[in-house]
């Protein structure tokens, strides 16, 4: 079966690949781009672990298929930090000891970055409906929820 | 075999693909068929997608909806126009699921999924369906029945304000999968139920209307008193699924008290 050519940026890095018509866009990311932090958890679309921005919109890279990404801008962890800072929601979740077993870190944290980038200073109650589609088995997720809460606060305090 | 995927640019050359061999399937958003491809169903060899924009489009004028089966469920939530239904869109999934899922997935999403497509028969939607034999336009009840072509749109009569009301049951909040879904339009006039229609999602393996609960209430107020012979007779026809959410007895035991609270409550729908 012929492979699909697909031209598609990775954190602002110009990629070229050749997939597999089946190939999901996480399996590519990992398998073929080398990056490693999206996760692939359940590959149903349940657990948010596999989460990317995908020209700017919130997307499961498991269950994204690669060849409809030609073209696409993606965004992934891997690219948050700049020049060895890290970004304020790793920051925040650092500080919050948001992260555990770090497994389900990457999609919590690319989901924070969708809801931030619409809604810079979210309510705790919008946090908790943005982070409901993922899980997390360590945290309890207030962590979570207080580190997202303090980055939305670190933004607003920076931007001032 | 590894899967193919195949882009067409509208859907008369996709329901051209997709007739050409076994194992070839129509792709909307993914969240059903790909989670079923990496589930290992090795039913599937081909995916088919359709990029025609009119797929995507939502049109709101004269009291009438129309909107593209490849309106994800996000876009449904955040339109102006579309209030009312935001709380049905948002009962799908979490928010990247919401960016993905469409609108024509809905309808093929087995119970505990498919609170959309409880919505859209609650509204009497009509969809437009391409088939081998042509268009047609079908009632959404009737493709629940019997699926088949690729839905190109749904089409439904703007409610009038409030008339709207939506109740999913879940175990978890914010995002929990159903124990039971009721959508409805009930319309008052006199302080009596004028008209209803009532949908129930996870009742039965498909969406159902509630015929018999829809006639006890005509003509009734929508007091405690007004509703008790519509909240016996709504189970009537019910075969609800038991999954790991709940029992199939737990859903018959439920389903009157939600539907209670749904039509006695203040109604959210807007």
């Amino acid at each position: 079966m012929a492979r699909i050519p697909i031209e598609f940026t990775l954190n602002g890095q110009e990629m070229a690949e050749f997939v597999d018509g089946g190939a999901t866009l996480l399996k590519v990311l990992r398998e073929k781009a080398g990056d490693m932090s999206a996760k692939g958890g359940c590959h149903q679309g349940t657990c948010g672990a596999c989460s990317v921005l995908i020209d700017g919109q919130l997307r499961l890279s498991c269950l994204t298929l690669a060849g409809t990404c030609d073209g696409a801008r993606i965004e992934t962890t891997a690219g948050l930090a700049q020049g060895g800072v890290l970004h304020p929601l790793q920051q925040a979740f650092t500080e919050a000891f948001a992260s555990q077993c770090g497994f389900c870190t990457p999609g919590m944290i690319m989901v924070a970055k969708a809801l931030l980038d619409q809604n810079p200073r979210p309510s705790r109650e919008e946090v908790i409906e943005a982070i409901s589609g993922n899980i997390c088995r360590c945290t309890g997720y207030e962590p979570i929820i207080v580190a997202i809460l303090a980055a939305a606060r670190a933004n607003s305090i920076n931007a001032a | 075999m590894p899967l193919s995927l195949q882009t067409c640019s509208s859907t008369g050359e996709a329901l051209a693909a997709l007739a050409g061999g076994a194992g070839r399937h129509y792709l909307g958003g993914g969240t059903l068929l790909v989670r079923r491809a990496n589930e290992g169903d090795i039913g599937i060899s081909t995916f088919v997608r359709a990029t025609d924009p009119s797929l995507s489009a939502i049109e709101v004028g004269k009291g009438e909806v129309r909107l593209g089966a490849g309106v994800t469920m996000a876009e449904v939530a955040r339109h102006p126009a579309l209030g009312f239904l935001a709380p049905a869109a948002r009962a799908v999934g979490g928010p990247a699921i919401r960016n993905m899922a469409t609108l024509g997935g809905n309808l093929h999403a087995p119970a505990p999924y498919g609170d959309f497509a409880v919505a859209l028969l609650a509204l009497d939607a009509v969809l437009t369906v391409e088939a081998s034999e042509g268009r047609r336009s079908v009632p959404v009840e009737a493709y629940l029945q019997a699926p088949g072509g690729i839905v190109t749109a749904a089409q439904f009569r703007l409610p009038v304000d409030g008339h709207f009301r939506f109740l999913k049951a879940s175990r978890v909040k914010p995002k929990g999968l159903s124990v039971v879904t009721i959508a409805a339009i009930i319309a008052e006039k006199g302080g009596l139920v004028a008209s209803a229609r009532i949908a129930l999602g996870c009742m039965a393996p498909l969406p159902m209307r509630a015929r018999t609960a829809e006639a006890a209430l005509v003509g009734r107020p929508l007091t405690a008193e007004g509703i008790a012979p519509a909240l016996v007779a709504v189970l009537e026809g019910t075969d609800p699924i038991t999954d790991a959410i709940a029992s199939a007895w737990y859903r018959r035991e439920v389903l009157p008290v939600h539907l209670g609270r749904l039509l006695l409550g203040p109604v959210k729908g807007g």
